[in-house]
């Protein structure tokens, strides 16, 4: 595992976290957040025939990780060939 | 033809395909055996990782527990979906730039130390055991329900098929089979949906029939209706306290990011890139099941009062003496159901007609006006363990005789047992790997005979392997009583113990082996405890399993999240006080922290 040349070590692993860390904020907001601590106040709104609150429970929040794992991939990509570190 | 045949019929065609398959990808050296030699594309690793993900539980249960909890089953549906962020985003890249074979070899080199590996063997092998013990039940169950064979028979017939491709096969040969098993169990799922979605909703797809409408009303909320109108609780809420709905939550995301079983499969993709995309691939795989389960749960119940109480689809009053269905003239499924005692009818107010509602309903108005109807009890459930009447339907009816339900024709039906055993033998087959592997690899070739040659490792697998489907049979056949519960226990184990342990290997890099050593037993003895404490696992328990007794009102599924904090916290604390973290083992976690340079997975 050879380190590769100038390579900022702290800084990519901060842009990392960073990384991290709004992801999941997102994955919490969505399942804990909308399915479980807010669900009643969302269940107010409707969403067709679904009450909101119950449908990030039992629909929404599955869709939106899966969104999320490749909005992830994607910036993550993006900081490894910034800080070129990305695979050939 | 006849119902029967066909199902022997569409079964032993599932069958041929995976020995086909298994055939085909034979592991030729231990790199294959263990991780199907590092080139299978994301995609296919996706897809075999939803296989081997969703076992006999997702396929056949998780409806029904949804059907009968509401909103309350939103823990499993969020719980067994989320986990699959917190492994793309905290464990899988990193663990595959490390490029070993299996996770307690991750644990052993990252903490310098054979104890700790040792320890992690320990946690795989009880999370493992348990749960694969559950889908050698699921397969003689299948077997004997669609098959008319002994639970006997089908559980040795499921056992010589995934002895012969995981053994043969190693990693290679369960990931290709894992692929053919998905087709077969999502065809499976999907199909007796839509055809209901279509019946009740008019909507093909399930997920917009669930929010879509019933006559000029929306389901759900007429569904609500027809439930509390029989004394039920409402369906779209629940009545589980937030806290206790959190921590089961919460521990099933982390438990499922913890089992070995599924971590080991992002090893066997070419790069770091593709294990963050191959975790994608593998949810939306795992989705097209997981947001259809509600529609088919949501479907089913309403299904199931509407045959058996004309007046709750139309408004009318449910306790008029015509409304409930005349005995006699119960449709032909149930009938054939009655036979398996998943579903029984007992005529207690002796009417010859039967009556389901909630006869234990809060609802002191609605359980007078059940009395002044001449109701005696509620008079549908299944055979209890007893034999005796047991006032609840077996959840387990609405996936499998969804089907006849909704008078699908018979292939269908025979699709769903090839389906529901698909399910099983794929999840079983990547544990019995994990298994194997944690034995040969971690304990032979990593501690006990490192002077081991490839041939004599894969050999040494190839037994373990075989042993392992042995006691998988064994207990699948003579299950300790407790199998069924601790199969949920298996994922609290793993976030208490597996799940931090290895995060902090990645995200820490001063954590050091005492910290890690004693933070794992710690999560791991505590959440057991506090398991055999309220559940009694050999024992009897030592106090009522009641929200009153809990700790900060959590239950036994949701403990793990306490054990993973405290194991995380004694880690720290221990690792303040003990010798640091040597600095080759720092360099080594800096070098996990970016991809490039990332071979396909190492022997050593």
């Amino acid at each position: 595992m050879s380190k590769p040349h100038d390579f900022d070590a702290r800084a990519y692993w901060g842009a990392t976290l960073r990384l991290l860390m709004v992801t999941l904020g997102i994955w919490f907001l969505v399942s804990f957040g909308a399915g479980i601590l807010f669900r009643e106040a969302l269940d107010s709104i409707h969403l067709g025939g679904y009450p909101l609150g119950f449908w990030f429970a039992q629909q929404g929040s599955i869709f939106i990780f899966v969104g999320l794992i490749f909005w992830y991939a994607r910036r993550m990509d993006r900081i490894d060939r910034d800080f070129d570190v990305h695979e050939e | 033809m006849d119902l029967k045949t066909m199902t022997y019929l569409v079964v032993g065609l599932s069958f041929a395909l995976y020995i086909v398959v298994a055939i085909w990808a034979r592991a030729g050296s231990t790199k294959e055996f263990y991780v199907a030699g590092g080139g299978v594309h994301p995609v296919v690793n996706g897809m075999a990782t939803a296989a081997d993900w969703m076992s006999a539980a997702s396929f056949i249960s998780m409806a029904g527990l949804i059907a009968f909890l509401g909103y309350g089953g939103s823990v499993y549906l969020m719980g067994w979906t989320g986990g699959y962020v917190l492994l793309a985003v905290l464990l899988a890249p990193y663990l595959r730039k490390f490029g070993k074979f299996t996770v307690p070899e991750f644990i052993g080199d990252r903490y310098y130390s054979d104890a700790a590996r040792v320890v992690a063997v320990i946690c795989l092998i009880f999370i493992s055991f348990t749960y694969v013990a559950g889908q050698m039940r699921g397969v003689g169950i299948v077997f004997s329900r669609f098959l008319e064979v002994d639970i006997t028979t089908g559980l040795i017939t499921g056992m010589g098929l995934v002895f012969f491709y995981a053994v043969l096969g190693g990693m290679k040969g369960i990931t290709y089979t894992q692929v053919a098993q998905y087709m077969v169990l999502i065809f499976a799922y999907t199909i007796p949906a839509v055809f209901i979605s279509l019946q009740i909703t008019g909507n093909p797809v399930p997920q917009l029939g669930l929010g879509g409408s019933v006559g000029d009303m929306h389901f759900l909320p007429k569904l609500d209706k027809v439930v509390t109108d029989l004394g039920f609780a409402k369906y779209t809420s629940g009545d589980k306290s937030m806290i206790d709905v959190f921590a089961i939550t919460l521990a099933l995301m982390a438990g499922t990011a913890g089992l070995p079983h599924v971590i080991v499969r992002f090893f066997t993709v070419p790069r770091v890139h593709d294990a963050r995309v191959s975790a994608g691939w593998a949810l939306v795989f795992i989705a097209i099941l997981y947001t259809t389960a509600p529609a088919v749960g949501a479907m089913a119940r309403y299904n199931l009062h509407a045959t058996v109480n004309s007046a709750v689809t139309t408004g009318g009053d449910v306790f008029a003496p015509e409304a409930s269905l005349k005995g006699d003239e119960r449709p032909g499924w149930m009938q054939r159901w009655e036979k398996t005692g998943l579903i029984r009818w007992e005529d207690k107010n002796g009417d010859g007609r039967i009556q389901y509602y909630n006869d234990k309903s809060k609802n002191e108005a609605f359980l007078a006006r059940a009395q002044a109807a001449g109701w005696k009890g509620n008079e549908l459930g299944a055979k209890g363990k007893d034999g005796k009447f047991d006032g609840k339907v077996d959840r387990d009816i609405m996936v499998l005789a969804n089907p006849e339900i909704a008078g699908l024709p018979n292939w269908v039906i025979a699709l769903v047992a090839a389906g529901g055993i698909a399910a099983a033998l794929s999840t079983a087959a990547g544990l019995l790997l994990v298994i194997s592997s944690s034995i040969s690899h971690d304990l032979l070739k990593g501690i006990f005979v490192r002077n081991i040659s490839e041939r004599g490792e894969l050999l040494a697998g190839r037994i373990a392997a075989a042993v392992a489907v042995l006691v998988a049979g064994y207990l699948g056949y003579n299950p300790p009583g407790f199998v069924a519960e601790v199969v949920a226990f298996a994922f609290g184990l793993a976030c208490a113990s597996l799940f931090p342990t290895i995060v902090l290997g990645i995200f820490n890099k001063k954590m050091n082996k005492e910290g890690a050593i004693v933070g794992m037993l710690t999560g791991l003895v505590f959440t057991l405890g506090y398991i055999v404490y309220f559940k009694g696992i050999f024992i009897e328990p030592m106090a009522k399993n009641e929200a009153a007794n809990w700790l900060f009102g959590i239950s036994p599924e949701g403990i793990g999240v306490v054990g993973a904090l405290l194991n995380v916290t004694v880690a720290y604390l221990v690792g303040k006080v003990t010798a640091p973290c040597p600095d080759h083992i720092q360099h080594l976690v800096e070098g996990i922290r970016y991809p490039r340079g990332a071979g396909s997975a190492q022997a050593h």
